[in-house]
């Protein structure tokens, strides 16, 4: 017996029973397209969240005060004045950072002309723009000698700009107030949008450090440091390398504790991935459960089928058919069932997945491998739970079969 | 001398049922040649099936020699057994055995299908050249269950006769059926036989037995009685004798 009298044999025997071959189909069509749509959805919100924190700069490494002790007490971390100016001259100075920014900032009423906008003014250093990926879409970011001076002029982002130059005015030149304080604007950054936590990156001020911390806050603490390794690769490095100078600057101990937190982009990156791939492990799970369903459905089909044609297995087996031909005929029939069905499940799955994408507009990613992997298991369940009704078919008595009623 | 196409020494089959040994065959032995009409008779419990079974390389025996064309059926595997049923025995079943929401043609294929020396187009032509010898050339690609009882049995006989075996072997094959389309079936069957086709034929009607030229009556497991029949009725001319039936 040739494969493919096999294959034609099973392929006549499903199309006797369209009806229930479908039905039987329908458990695997579900399954895969399930398996599909979830991994589809759950791997498009993953890579868009991974992508907008690489926009934000997945290289960035951010130096916060964090816990100390005063006499025993422990202060909250935001009540730490532990960064000084002279940490972050030190910064500059290792091998592993391309760029590093204090961040000193400080929230008011923003008033040009007729509009005023409340938000906030970040005092920060050239560097910042490169750490966080910001660009100029016109004018000028602030020079070392602006930090010096503690110049009177910021970059500003669009959302700052559409609220204050409502009417399309152009800002370069224009003087903006603060606190009652004329700013000089001197640039406008492009505009990035919202980030995966929402937040408006749009709205922003920059202008340089000193002039916040002299000038409006008057205080010698700083905030935060932004930093960049000079690769994503490098980022842990550099960690390393921050928190040493920073230990040294502030006469930690050897087992003494920081009194300061480095976080890097890579943790937040993980920490929110982590929470999308157990959501994408979950809907997983759900699909692969609705597939094994499936796989038991296509197993009471085969049972009820062998029972039901064992005449016809009888006759077979008397005209000449071997024990291997019986198992291999039913073993087709379920595979055809069971990879028919996935074939139609990944066509439903992609096309939910696509319909998700257009009409609830959440981002969604097919990759190749959960296509290949759906496959793989709807062949290996077609000839797993195919093999035991095949078996048993197979092991049929000819002579008992023959006469079967 | 014809040659011997089925040689049974000392043929004995025993069934355990239970603590107790049935002995269903208890030293059967007669030799069939070519182109031998026999009707294996019996009532029932004589062992009729079980020599069928047997003859069809479909159970073995407990003890004695089955020479089948030739060739030693005993210790043979199951799979050498499903073989040389396939190139040397046609079967033909009192509930014809056809596959369902099948055509004729494809129905009679089947025995080829298991041979993988035949090619598709050879398959096709031997099937339709079967079932023209059963006079159904113009019912090739009518469903099982688009045909008449005697319709379906013929299509069984062309299927028996498709892989060009050593020897039909007939059970009960006209016991579904009513007296005309018996005749038609044993008409035919005489045919073949006069076309040089050995033939056995097993059943407990004892009509049968004057249309073949041979009877092995079984009784307790054993040969009661082994005739030749010098007078074979004609069944093309009890056909022709029927009554006709007006359905007007």
């Amino acid at each position: 017996m040739n494969g493919l009298n096999l294959f034609r044999i099973a392929v006549h025997a499903l199309s006797n029973n369209k009806t229930r071959a479908f039905l039987t189909m329908l458990g695997i069509i579900i399954g895969v397209a399930s398996v599909i749509t979830m991994l589809a959805i759950g791997q498009g919100s993953k890579s868009s969240i991974e992508n907008q924190i690489s926009e934000m700069g997945s290289n960035m490494i951010m130096i916060y005060p964090g816990e100390s002790r005063m006499g025993g007490v422990k202060l909250s971390a935001s009540e730490m004045n532990t960064l000084k100016i002279e940490d972050y001259e030190s910064l500059k100075e290792l091998d592993y950072l391309s760029g590093v920014s204090p961040l000193v900032s400080s929230s008011g009423q923003y008033i040009f002309g007729a509009n005023n906008y409340p938000s906030a003014i970040s005092g920060v250093s050239p560097d910042y723009l490169s750490i966080r990926q910001l660009k100029l879409a016109s004018g000028a970011m602030f020079s070392e000698d602006d930090i010096r001076l503690s110049a009177k002029v910021c970059v500003i982002g669009t959302t700052i700009k559409n609220n204050l130059f409502p009417n399309g005015e152009d800002p370069i030149g224009q003087i903006i107030r603060f606190k009652k304080i004329p700013f000089q604007v001197i640039g406008v950054l492009e505009s990035k949008g919202y980030n995966s936590m929402g937040t408006d990156q749009d709205e922003i001020v920059l202008t340089p450090y000193t002039t916040v911390m002299k000038r409006i806050l008057a205080v010698t603490h700083l905030k935060s440091i932004y930093a960049s390794a000079i690769t994503e690769e490098q980022t842990e490095v550099a960690k390393q390398e921050v928190s040493e100078a920073l230990r040294y600057n502030h006469k930690i101990e050897s087992g003494g504790v920081d009194d300061f937190n480095i976080r890097t982009q890579e943790e937040l990156a993980s920490m929110i991935s982590s929470t999308s791939e157990l959501m994408t492990t979950l809907l997983a799970c759900v699909a692969a459960i609705s597939l094994l369903v499936g796989g038991i459905g296509i197993m009471n089909i085969m049972y009820v089928s062998v029972t039901e044609r064992t005449k016809e297995i009888g006759l077979r087996m008397s005209v000449g058919a071997k024990g291997i031909d019986i198992l291999s005929q039913f073993l087709i029939e379920s595979l055809l069932i069971s990879v028919t069905g996935g074939i139609i499940g990944v066509v439903l799955g992609c096309s939910f997945a696509l319909g998700v994408n257009k009409l609830v507009h959440w981002p969604i990613e097919i990759e190749t491998w959960t296509i290949l992997v759906s496959f793989a298991v709807c062949s290996f369940t077609g000839v797993f739970f195919g093999w035991y009704p095949a078996k048993k078919a197979a092991q049929l008595d000819p002579i008992d079969a023959i006469r079967y009623e | 001398m014809r040659n011997k196409i089925i040689e049974l020494i000392d043929i004995k089959r025993n069934f355990s049922v239970g603590s107790e040994v049935v002995r269903a065959l208890r030293g059967i032995s007669f030799t069939i040649r070519e182109g031998d009409f026999v009707t294996i008779m019996g009532t029932s419990g004589s062992g009729k099936s079980t020599l069928l079974n047997i003859l069809g390389c479909l159970d073995d025996t407990s003890n004695g020699e089955y020479y089948l064309d030739g060739v030693l059926v005993r210790n043979m595997s199951k799979n050498e057994r499903a073989t040389l049923r396939n190139r040397k025995i046609g079967f033909v079943f009192q509930s014809y055995n056809l596959l369902a929401k099948t055509t004729a043609v494809e129905n009679v294929e089947l025995p080829l299908m298991y041979n993988s020396s035949i090619r598709s187009k050879d398959r096709r032509d031997r099937a339709i050249t079967a079932l023209t010898r059963v006079g159904l050339a113009d019912r090739l690609q009518h469903k099982s269950n688009q045909m008449s009882g005697g319709q379906m049995q013929r299509v069984a006989i062309a299927r028996a006769l498709v892989n060009d075996p050593a020897v039909i072997l007939a059970d009960e094959a006209t016991g579904n059926l009513d007296t005309r389309t018996s005749f038609e079936i044993l008409t035919l069957l005489q045919r073949l036989h006069s076309e040089g086709k050995t033939i056995v034929f097993v059943t407990h009607n004892p009509e049968i037995a004057e249309f073949s030229n041979r009877c092995i009556i079984l009784k307790d497991g054993l040969v009661d009685s082994d005739v030749y029949n010098s007078d074979v009725r004609s069944a093309a001319e009890v056909l022709a004798n029927l009554p006709v039936l007006n359905e007007d």
